[in-house]
């Protein structure tokens, strides 16, 4: 019981790490992922097609290799040559990465409310963005609520991935832990570290979902 | 001829309107005057509601002139081909009229006091106050004053559509535009939708009706429009219209009914 207290502090040190990568990550990806499906469902095909391409790109390449080329590749390529330090190059994997899926989900939303909604309102007077502030992403955020639940508790896990960049997440400072003593008891430890993560937001999806089944 | 004082609520000249292959309004022409009320009537695939959602721009024209209350909507241009005014002109055209639904299309995720002010206060930029006492009293008139925190999943198809008229009205319309308001109901709901139209009929609401209702358009109606096969066969008013129509096909149509 005292080795468990004894390496809580270095494991919540690393916790800290795991979660700000999570919400930094959320922050960008979701109004990114929102831009992108607006434009992937907009009539301006040259733009549509670059995003379903970019998508493509995104969800078909692993994102550990998207990291890795972000920080070690980006530097060499021309034009867009930067250097990034490695939790800002992570962040920027991530929200990539992120955006793709976040876009997907909510292009299935939009596209599964009713024409009727959109003429409804068109004959009130609204214009095509009163009508997606007002009338369309409020019914959207209801539908994507089960999808965004699982992509979000998958975001928590996948940030462990950002060791390979050698930043001291939750999983890196168990094993650096695990190496140091040799027991696996950090490895158990971090395992409930996680499970409470995900246990908030499933109770916090729960609530929210719960709080938009007033008007089913 | 004298040269009529006002020009007329809805004029509608040579509409045509095709969905690929298939001409639905063939040269439709259609005028309605301040005050009237005018049920459309005629089989399915008539084009029926085809005209009532190119009036006020759910579909676009192929071909045609449409102008409301003076101001032009779409014209033809030297080729014979619909051009519109300005996006902006066609949306504050197409505020002073009104819609309805078959389906009512109302917001789910507001309630029904909601549904009525949000288009004032998004699109008009109104305050909450100040829309408020109108929204009630549209509610009270349409009876659903008791539901007004109730969201639309709670209510019955008849008072849905009771909600939509006012959510309609609260934007202080012109004209009212009706597309099959009541085929979507129970027969036993339709009562209570057709007296809130009978009661703005009443009010001199200039209406356009699509409808099955031949009751509806007998009683209510001033003048009752017969198309098939996207043409306007006969209109005539009301009364003159059931005691002896004059084209074999409206005799026709209406014998089906019986």
């Amino acid at each position: 019981m005292d080795y468990i207290l004894s390496i809580l502090g270095p494991l919540a040190e690393g916790s800290l790490v795991t979660l700000k990568l999570f919400f930094i990550t959320l922050a960008l990806a979701v109004p990114l992922g929102l831009a992108l499906a607006l434009i992937r469902i907009s009539r301006f095909t040259v733009a549509s097609r670059a995003v379903n391409g970019y998508i493509w790109l995104m969800r078909g390449t692993p994102l550990m290799l998207q990291l890795l080329f972000i920080y070690y590749a980006l530097p060499f390529v021309p034009v867009v040559g930067i250097r990034l330090p490695d939790f800002p190059a992570a962040i920027v994997a991530f929200a990539l990465n992120y955006a793709a899926y976040f876009a997907e989900i909510f292009r299935a939303g939009i596209q599964s409310i009713d024409r009727g909604q959109y003429e409804g309102a068109k004959v009130l007077g609204f214009s095509y963005g009163q009508t997606m502030r007002r009338i369309v992403l409020p019914q959207v955020v209801k539908r994507i609520l089960p999808p965004m639940s699982n992509e979000t508790i998958t975001l928590v896990k996948d940030t462990s991935l950002i060791y390979v960049l050698a930043l001291n997440d939750l999983l890196r400072a168990a094993r650096g832990i695990v190496q140091r003593d040799f027991t696996i008891t950090p490895f158990i430890v971090a395992a409930g570290f996680y499970l409470l993560m995900t246990l908030v937001l499933t109770w916090l999806f729960q609530r929210l979902e719960k709080r938009h089944a007033v008007y089913d | 001829m004298t040269r009529p004082m006002t020009s007329p609520m809805i004029l509608a000249e040579g509409i045509r309107k095709r969905f690929g292959g298939n001409e639905v309004l063939k040269g439709m022409s259609l005028t309605l005057a301040k005050g009237e009320v005018v049920a459309v009537i005629g089989p399915s695939g008539s084009g029926k509601s085809t005209l009532l959602r190119c009036l006020n721009h759910l579909e676009t024209i192929d071909a045609g002139r449409i102008v409301i209350e003076g101001d032009v909507l779409a014209d033809n241009d030297a080729h014979g081909h619909a051009r519109y005014v300005t996006d902006a002109e066609v949306r504050r055209i197409c505020r002073r009229m009104g819609m309805v639904f078959q389906h009512f299309n109302l917001f789910p995720h507001l309630t029904v006091l909601q549904n009525v002010i949000e288009a004032p206060i998004t699109v008009k930029g109104m305050k909450r106050e100040a829309i408020l006492p109108k929204a009630e009293e549209l509610l009270k008139k349409v009876g659903l004053f008791d539901k007004r925190d109730a969201y639309p999943s709670r209510l019955s198809g008849g008072q849905k559509q009771r909600v939509a008229i006012a959510r309609a009205l609260a934007m202080e319309p012109d004209i009212m535009l009706f597309d099959e308001p009541t085929s979507a109901l129970d027969p036993e709901l339709t009562g209570e939708v057709l007296r809130t139209m009978r009661q703005l009929a009443d009010e001199h609401m200039t209406m356009l009706v699509v409808t099955h209702e031949m009751g509806f358009a007998r009683e209510v109606a001033s003048r009752v429009v017969f198309m098939d096969g996207g043409e306007l066969i006969e209109s005539r008013p009301a009364a003159a219209f059931f005691a002896s129509p004059e084209h074999p096909r409206t005799r026709a149509f209406l014998d089906s009914m019986l």
